[in-house]
């Protein structure tokens, strides 16, 4: 009661829009590790997606961030200020809840204006705001409407406006396109960024969908068994990813056994040798022991009949991908790889070549 | 201070109130009647074992009990499936009443049976008269009695339960079952049967703890016959404390044993019913057939119905006038308006009305902080407090009445005590505990029902903890906390199990009073009071129903 007043004040002096940073986060649940030992830190503008499978702890970090949980280690500051312990209704955050937590008794205005009560704002303006924020995410004229006659797309405009509109010093999303079905999503996503980059506040989402962190962060922190595999732009993590775990993760290429001959390597399937060029992660040494490559389907080709130095397989399945087909091709030494292809004249069952093309190839040490 | 501690801290500071209260007026009583089963060493526990006349009661409670448990099963579950799985003409009328015992308060049930049943109720006397017999052809009295007026009366949650699982059950399992080649026989015996096992079970576990509580129908057809809810009035009345005290143990103890049995029964159950479900009823296709199934529709529902409209002729019928003949043979507005205009007639209506509303009150506001802290916080008090709100639902209505009997009858603040017996708070104190598992269970579903991150959520645009029950937790709550009180206010203002222990010539209740002029065979009277009670009853669920829709 007493803090709504002050968290006024300070959203609109509207100073202090500054770094959120994670320091050293650790949540235990009894003998379980949710969160272990986890940094990042997310600027003014700046979207950040935290990736993971479920149970990967992206929650419960997520959660420390917005204040509903404390961390047993660690610290959460905002703008150089420790807010660790502060309570989500002191920190002035706007947060998006994966079922987006719409009031079902209010009409949509009365979920928009909440926080604006909540901080004393008089009716008129809380009016005036809520209207303009709906109007912000593209719901003129919704206000009276009740909850329950939105869209899936639109209750979550509407948790967005509500989020927003309290001028929030930091945005937190959990899920937030999870519960849209995938024509919608993919629409969401473009509106998503242009809405978040906007606010010029930090942003930080939560998603097990890597195509939605792709398209939205800036920046991703990838979470594995609470802890942090890797943390770069979605084009880090892609074309030079950490850790074998990180490539598995990201990006859906075949992981192949590789000899890390230091600019390059060398990959042997079936007895054909092929030399690779090779993109080396960050701070790898300069051998590998045990290296891998990752094959992206659209870092090899196919062609039927056998071509010279080409690896022979066999197509195990044939998808059709809009504009391309992809094949799944079965090499020997038991390596099966996907193979995207113009040609569609390739069937099941089909004895196949596959080479490799210019490259660069993601090297990883397993 | 941490978020974490402080939500426990929190937590602790509104449980700890209602978990004193609930201690103080569910545990403290029911330990105090324990102990003073005790008080003589064993002495009252052998007297108990000696007595030839406890020995009665115990047997005779358990036998009503299971007795009305088959009874009620034998006529709620045929008429779930007929009315769940068929169609035929008078399908609607017969569904419309199925649930009309409910609305009867168990005293009224009771004397509706006495006014159609009895030595010289109607029916008696029609078949009396038309086998020429020069006595009546059956005796409304003793064990059959007692379960014939139960089974009316229960068979509804049998009814109720079955037909909600009836409802839920997938038309699928059964075309599955039949797709695999099982017979009609097989697959109800198969599927049918075990799925619908729980909300047997379920029902039969309601209707056993409600008739083994039973005080009403034992206390005015049980003649010579001993149940243990009465026989401990008798002891109470005798001022045989310390044997009231055993006899309210042991009651206790065999609901709770009840309720053991039928978890342990049920223990293998690991499923649920969870489907659309939805199936369309069959037309019954043999024309005899429909026609039997009619017949036995419209004798169902004249049965059913029949009982409420005796009680209200009889309300009309001119005091002392009924005697002899087959129906009351003047009739008067005189007993309502005697009602309306003599001061001691009136003064038992207001009771009623102002101790339900009372407790009603307490219920809503003491469930509703129980109910929340159940369902959204965790703390080493959450088991504790679900425990205390369950508990009075275990328990009998005698059991508590005389726990609180012995405990409130004198001020002694260091133990506790305050003198609240033979005062106006007692009885509404009693309601409240029986009605607090009620209230809490509707409370507790409507608050599952909620998403649990709206709270989060309104924490989140930074709204107090005030603001955040007063905006969103109240208002999702809201159904349950209607739903609740409704049920509590009727379940209180037609009160008598508890009543007859605890009332006093001055809180006298409208149950009371019906016993009353029932005794001084002022029927016309009793019968005014019990139509002015469904009336009650009929009056809040209508203005339930309409504050609901109002808001919704």
């Amino acid at each position: 009661m007493t803090a709504a007043p002050k968290a006024r004040s300070e959203g609109e002096s509207g100073g202090e829009r500054g770094i959120l940073a994670l320091n050293g986060i650790t949540r235990r649940f009894g003998d379980f590790t949710a969160v272990d030992n986890v940094s990042f830190q997310v600027g003014p503008g700046e979207l950040l997606a935290l990736v993971g499978a479920s149970g990967s702890g992206k929650t419960t970090t997520l959660r420390i961030a917005a204040g509903y949980d404390v961390p047993d280690a660690g610290r959460v500051t905002l703008g150089g200020d420790d807010i660790t312990r502060v309570p989500p209704e002191r920190r002035g955050f706007g947060m998006v809840f994966q079922h987006y937590a719409l009031f079902p008794h209010m009409s949509v205005e009365d979920n928009v204006a909440f926080g604006l009560a909540a901080r004393g704002v008089n009716k008129v303006d809380r009016l005036i705001k809520a209207r303009a924020a709906l109007s912000n995410v593209g719901l003129d004229g919704a206000g009276d409407r009740p909850i329950q006659s939105l869209s899936g797309g639109e209750q979550q405009r509407v948790a967005l406006a509500r989020a927003l509109v309290i001028e929030p010093k930091a945005l937190l999303l959990d899920e937030p396109l999870s519960n849209l079905d995938p024509t919608l999503r993919e629409a969401m996503r473009d509106d998503l960024r242009r809405m978040l980059r906007r606010v010029g506040v930090p942003a930080l989402f939560v998603t097990h969908d890597q195509e939605d962190a792709f398209a939205i962060a800036d920046r991703i922190v990838l979470l594995k068994r609470g802890r942090v595999l890797q943390c770069g732009t979605p084009e880090e993590l892609f074309h030079s990813p950490a850790s074998r775990e990180v490539a598995s993760f990201i990006g859906r290429g075949a992981i192949v056994p590789a000899v890390d001959k230091g600019n390059s390597a060398e990959v042997t399937i079936g007895g054909v040798k092929r030399e690779l060029a090779i993109r080396r992660p960050k701070e790898a040494p300069a051998r590998m022991e045990k290296a891998f490559v990752v094959m992206r389907p659209n870092s090899l080709e196919m062609s039927k009949g056998a071509g010279v130095l080409a690896w022979r397989g066999k197509v195990v399945n044939r998808r059709f991908a809009g504009g391309v087909v992809v094949y799944r091709v079965e090499l020997s030494d038991g390596v099966t790889v996907d193979v995207e292809s113009l040609t569609a004249d390739a069937h099941e069952n089909d004895n196949v070549s596959v080479s490799p093309l210019k490259g660069p190839y993601p090297l990883v040490s397993a | 201070m941490s978020v974490r501690t402080s939500q426990t801290r929190q937590s602790w500071v509104i449980a700890f109130p209602v978990i004193a209260l609930l201690v103080w007026a569910v545990i403290y009583p029911n330990a105090a009647v324990i102990a003073g089963s005790f008080e003589d060493g064993l002495g009252h526990w052998r007297e108990f074992w000696a007595s030839p006349a406890d020995h009665e009661a115990l047997t005779t409670s358990i036998v009503i009990s299971v007795a009305s448990v088959f009874a009620s099963l034998a006529i709620g579950v045929p008429l779930a499936f007929l009315l769940g799985r068929f169609e035929f003409p008078g399908r609607r009328v017969l569904r419309a009443v199925a649930t009309l015992p409910a609305a009867l308060p168990p005293l009224v049930g009771v004397i509706a049976f006495l006014f159609l049943y009895g030595e010289s109720g109607v029916v008696t006397r029609v078949v009396q008269r038309a086998l020429g017999m020069s006595h009546a052809p059956w005796q409304l009295r003793g064990v059959g009695a007692i379960v014939f007026v139960h089974a009316y009366t229960m068979y509804v949650y049998v009814f109720l339960f079955v037909s909600a699982g009836l409802e839920r059950f997938d038309a699928s399992l059964d075309e599955a079952a039949s797709g695999l080649g099982a017979s009609t026989w097989d697959r109800l015996r198969r599927v049918t049967i075990p799925l619908l096992m729980p909300a047997v079970a379920g029902s039969a576990l309601l209707v056993f703890m409600n008739a083994l509580g039973s005080f009403s129908a034992p206390y005015v057809f049980g003649g010579g016959l001993r149940v243990l809810s009465t026989q401990i009035l008798n002891s109470k009345t005798n001022g045989a404390m310390g044997l009231a005290y055993v006899e309210t143990t042991v009651l206790a103890l065999s609901a709770v044993a009840g309720l053991a049995l039928f978890r342990w029964l049920d223990r293998k159950r690991k499923y649920t019913l969870a489907s659309k479900g939805g199936r369309a009823r069959r037309q019954i296709s043999s024309r005899r057939v429909q026609m039997l199934t009619t017949i036995a529709a419209v004798i169902i529902v004249v049965a059913l119905v029949l009982p409420h409209l005796m009680v209200i002729l009889v309300s009309f019928a001119r005091d002392g006038s009924w005697t002899t003949q087959v129906l009351p043979p003047e009739y008067t507005f005189e007993n309502y308006r005697r009602l309306f205009s003599e001061a001691e007639l009136w003064r038992p209506i207001t009771n009623s009305v102002s101790m339900a509303l009372i407790a009603t009150a307490a219920n809503l506001v003491v469930c509703f902080m129980a109910a929340y802290l159940i369902v959204f916080r965790k703390f080493a008090g959450r088991r504790l407090l679900e425990l205390l709100v369950a508990l009075p639902w275990a328990i009998p209505a005698t059991a508590i009445a005389l726990g609180l009997a012995a405990t409130f009858n004198r001020n002694d603040p260091l133990t506790g005590r305050v003198l609240l017996v033979g005062t106006f708070w007692i009885l509404p104190l009693a309601y409240f505990i029986r009605d607090t598992p009620l209230v809490a269970s509707a409370v507790e579903s409507s608050l599952r029902q909620m998403d649990a991150s709206l709270e989060d959520a309104a924490r989140g645009l930074g709204a107090s903890w005030l603001m955040t029950m007063r905006r969103v937790i109240i208002p999702a709550a809201r159904p349950g906390l209607v739903a609740g009180g409704l049920l509590a206010a009727v379940a209180a203002i037609g009160e008598f199990v508890a009543s007859v222990v605890l009332y006093t010539h001055a809180n006298r209740p409208i149950s009371m009073e019906i016993l009353a002029q029932l005794r001084a065979l002022a029927f016309g009277t009793a019968a005014a009071y019990s139509v002015l009670l469904i009336l009650l009853v009929l009056l809040m669920t209508l203005a339930a129903r309409s504050f609901e829709e109002r808001l919704a």
